[in-house]
């Protein structure tokens, strides 16, 4: 028996703490790659504030991308868009459903939102960022751990699920999108398909890969060398590699069959795994994706309002 | 640098560790020796771990303040407070007393009223109390209780007895801070749990609730669904809803969960409404029911007073307990207790005068100076006068106030609070303190081993309150069960 607002509680916290560990891998990933790109690179640090989709927020605040303006945006500052905020909020959801989480659960994220509060500001600099970014994700995992392995597979954690995944998927397509956008891509060649882009695209999608912690698992399994086409296909359409949208998708349909009357949500995640199996890829790249990520990013959306429909208490 | 017991100086008062320079009482000999043992440093260190651990662990109160809500940390000094375990047995006798007789007053209260008919207690005082619910007259609840839920501050003078200086009927708070004390105390000085001292356990209180509260479900379902009602997150007591809803395995639900069709009250769940048998409420009473009560609360659910009528819910407290724990009633409890159980007071009240009362009334209004003003329905230590501590413009202001409304004044002498030691910054030290034990009626009885010992943090002072800037203390009963 899960109260409506315990679920939509834990379904956020599930939520928010899958964003602070993405926005975490952002920030760390895009650290490391300006180092590798040539000086001039039209590689700005607005990107980020792009991914995240939080371009409004960030212009009424600041008049230039600068690195420490965007970090100091997306990391340490409270506007309602940063790693803090997240934490904050999920630290919030966490408190007020205590009573159908592993005790610990809410110790770790606590001390977790604490020790992020208490080094945010300096990291700034890069030496102390990549420690307190890596020290995030190392704890989001050791979150999703303790979840794994001591919390009953009930409703409660069903609905933890649907909340990362739903968000891990959103978060793979914003990248994908960042990825082949004219933003992060200073190889044009890229975008005609000709076999071979250079060095930069090479360290480019390599980053992107890592952003995702998908390297290794790329290396393994696709075997062939990195080429954007390959990586798109991938961290879409992979279905073993846990963060590929499709492989989250399918995540979705497995923890729906669980839930009460979850028809409706079913019929739109159904509709949205489609959108994202059926497309071929290469045929998206000559077209341009951006089209395409907005309306699977609109399909996506659909599958967190028919979740808050069929659930959540009614808004008043 | 050590603790010097010999320098330790609790002054005029009563100090529960030490009866006199340099000597321990009895059953606090280990205990004194023990920190005795430890260099002033390692007091420290495990003062940092204790607030370390309070914080990870998230026991935390809120502040209501002008800025906004502050979510702090708990304050507990880490020396625990003593009591035999003879001295308490008696004392929880005397609590599961008291809180027998006051439920069979309010029950007649809002029934046949008998006391009021053989007028040991003035009836004008019952009629015109504003805890007075006359929507709950005639209504008798399961075992006819229906204060299920006690918390009775106690306090020692100087004699060293234990004296009943309120108790608290609607939605006494600080059980789960006694429970969290123990746990963290557990973690700075296992090893004292490891030596020969017996120290009785507090963990069990949850499950004794569950009990106490399942016992009142109106159906007769093996697993009755019972829920806590909390106001929210904003709420000064947060915490605790959430925390005791966790280790009973019960739900914590808000108004908005909840909604009353046919007289029965449901939770929305995902799978649909679902039956809800008892509500542990910890929220007042005239939030409870907007059709009923404060038409603009938010924060209970409509219809929820008549389900209760109609005997399809169980409340815990019941609506109108409170009447029972105005400062006024309270002078009449010793009263009440001979009068329904044919007994005499195991633990005696703070001697008092009541303003209602022409001559006790001028004897306050001489002595203001000397006494310690209450008004009938306040809690958390708000709207009192400590006459000794006060300018002669707060006393006159007083004096005024009492001559407006007798009825809600009473008025005690300023009890000389008994003394514990604390960990200060560089020495230990005596600070003031009380006991909030919690006394459980349902079906049986229950009183918890110890209680929650609140202590005055700066030096000289009575005021014990968290709100205002009091601590806390892990309670031990030690010795002789």
């Amino acid at each position: 028996m899960l109260l409506s607002r315990v679920a939509e509680r834990v379904y956020w916290q599930g939520r928010y703490l899958e964003r602070v560990e993405n926005t975490a891998r952002l920030l760390s990933v895009y650290s490391t790659l300006l180092m590798d790109l040539p000086k001039g690179t039209k590689l700005g640090w607005h990107t980020l504030v792009q991914i995240t989709g939080t371009e409004a927020a960030f212009d009424k605040r600041y008049k230039q991308p600068s690195e420490r303006n965007v970090i100091r945006f997306l990391l340490s500052e409270r506007n309602g868009n940063s790693i803090l905020d997240y934490l904050a909020l999920a630290r919030e959801n966490a408190r007020t459903t205590r009573e159908v989480m592993p005790t610990e659960c809410f110790e770790l994220i606590n001390d977790l939102y604490y020790r992020a509060k208490d080094h945010a500001q300096e990291a700034i600099s890069r030496g102390p960022r990549h420690n307190l970014l890596e020290g995030i994700i190392a704890n989001c995992q050791q979150i999703n751990g303790l979840l794994a392995g001591c919390m009953s597979r009930d409703e409660a954690y069903s609905f933890v699920r649907l909340g990362r995944s739903l968000e891990r998927a959103d978060m793979t397509t914003r990248i994908v999108d960042a990825g082949t956008s004219d933003l992060l891509s200073p190889i044009e060649s890229m975008k005609t398909g000709q076999e071979d882009g250079g060095p930069f695209e090479n360290i480019l999608w390599m980053n992107v890969l890592r952003s995702q912690s998908a390297y290794q698992m790329y290396r393994q399994h696709v075997r062939e060398r990195i080429r954007g086409e390959d990586v798109v296909r991938f961290l879409l359409q992979d279905e073993k590699f846990p963060r590929a949208a499709a492989h989250n998708l399918t995540t979705l349909t497995k923890v729906l069959q669980k839930l009460p009357n979850s028809g409706k949500v079913k019929w739109q995640v159904d509709k949205t795994r489609r959108l994202v199996r059926n497309q071929d890829i290469q045929q998206l790249l000559n077209k341009g994706l951006l089209r395409y990520i907005d309306d699977l990013q609109q399909e996506l959306a659909a599958v967190h309002f028919r979740i808050a429909n069929t659930w959540f208490l009614p808004v008043k | 640098m050590r603790v010097n017991w010999k320098t330790y100086n609790p002054g005029d008062f009563y100090d529960e560790l030490i009866s006199s320079p340099g000597y321990a009482r009895k059953h606090a000999r280990q205990l004194a020796s023990y920190l005795k043992s430890l260099t002033h440093e390692e007091l420290l260190r495990k003062k940092n771990a204790a607030e370390l651990a309070i914080k990870t662990m998230g026991i935390s109160f809120t502040v209501y303040s002008d800025a906004g809500n502050i979510d702090r940390e708990w304050p507990m000094d880490i020396i625990p407070r003593l009591i035999s375990g003879r001295e308490w047995d008696r004392t929880s006798r005397g609590l599961e007393q008291r809180l027998q007789a006051l439920n069979c007053f309010i029950h007649d209260l809002y029934n046949d009223q008998k006391i009021l008919k053989d007028k040991v207690v003035p009836s004008e005082l019952i009629l015109d109390s504003a805890n007075f619910r006359k929507q709950c007259v005639g209504i008798k609840p399961k075992f006819n209780v229906w204060a299920h839920i006690c918390g009775t501050d106690l306090i020692k003078d100087k004699d060293g007895q234990f004296y009943v200086l309120e108790d608290n009927l609607r939605v006494p708070s600080g059980v789960s801070y006694m429970l969290e004390n123990r746990r963290v105390t557990k973690r700075v000085f296992p090893e004292l749990f490891e030596n020969n001292y017996d120290i009785r356990p507090v963990t069990e209180y949850p499950t004794q609730l569950f009990d106490a509260l399942a016992a009142l479900s109106p159906r007769n379902v093996k697993y009755p669904e019972v829920v806590v009602l909390t106001p929210g997150i904003f709420n000064s007591a947060y915490f605790e809803h959430s925390f005791l809803a966790q280790r009973m395995g019960a739900e914590l639900v808000e108004g908005g969960d909840m909604v009353v069709e046919d007289d029965k009250v449901y939770m929305r769940t995902i799978d649909g409404l679902s039956q809800v048998d008892v509500i542990y409420r910890r929220i007042d009473d005239l939030f409870l029911d907007p059709a009923v009560f404060n038409k603009d609360s938010v924060l209970g659910v409509k219809g929820l007073f008549n389900a209760w009528v109609k005997g399809n819910v169980a409340l815990a407290n019941a609506p109108g307990a409170g009447v029972a724990d105005d400062k006024v009633i309270y002078t009449y409890v010793p009263q009440i207790i001979k009068y329904y159980l044919d007994e005499d007071p195991i633990i005696p009240n703070v001697p008092s005068f009541l303003c209602i009362d022409k001559k006790q009334c001028d004897h306050v209004l001489e002595n203001l100076h000397k006494l310690v003003v209450k008004p009938a329905n306040e809690s958390g230590g708000y709207g009192m006068l400590i006459g000794p501590q006060a300018s002669s413009k707060e006393l006159a202001e007083f004096a005024r106030r009492i001559k407006a409304n007798p009825r809600n004044y009473m008025a005690q002498p300023l009890i000389s609070l008994s003394t514990v030691p604390i960990l200060g910054d560089r020495v230990v030290e005596p600070r003031h303190v009380d006991l909030r034990p919690f006394i459980l009626q349902s079906d049986k009885s229950y009183v918890t081993a110890g209680g929650l010992t609140r202590v005055a943090m700066v030096k000289g002072s009575y005021v014990v309150n968290s709100s205002q800037g009091g601590g806390s203390k892990d309670t031990w009963i030690v010795g002789d069960d």
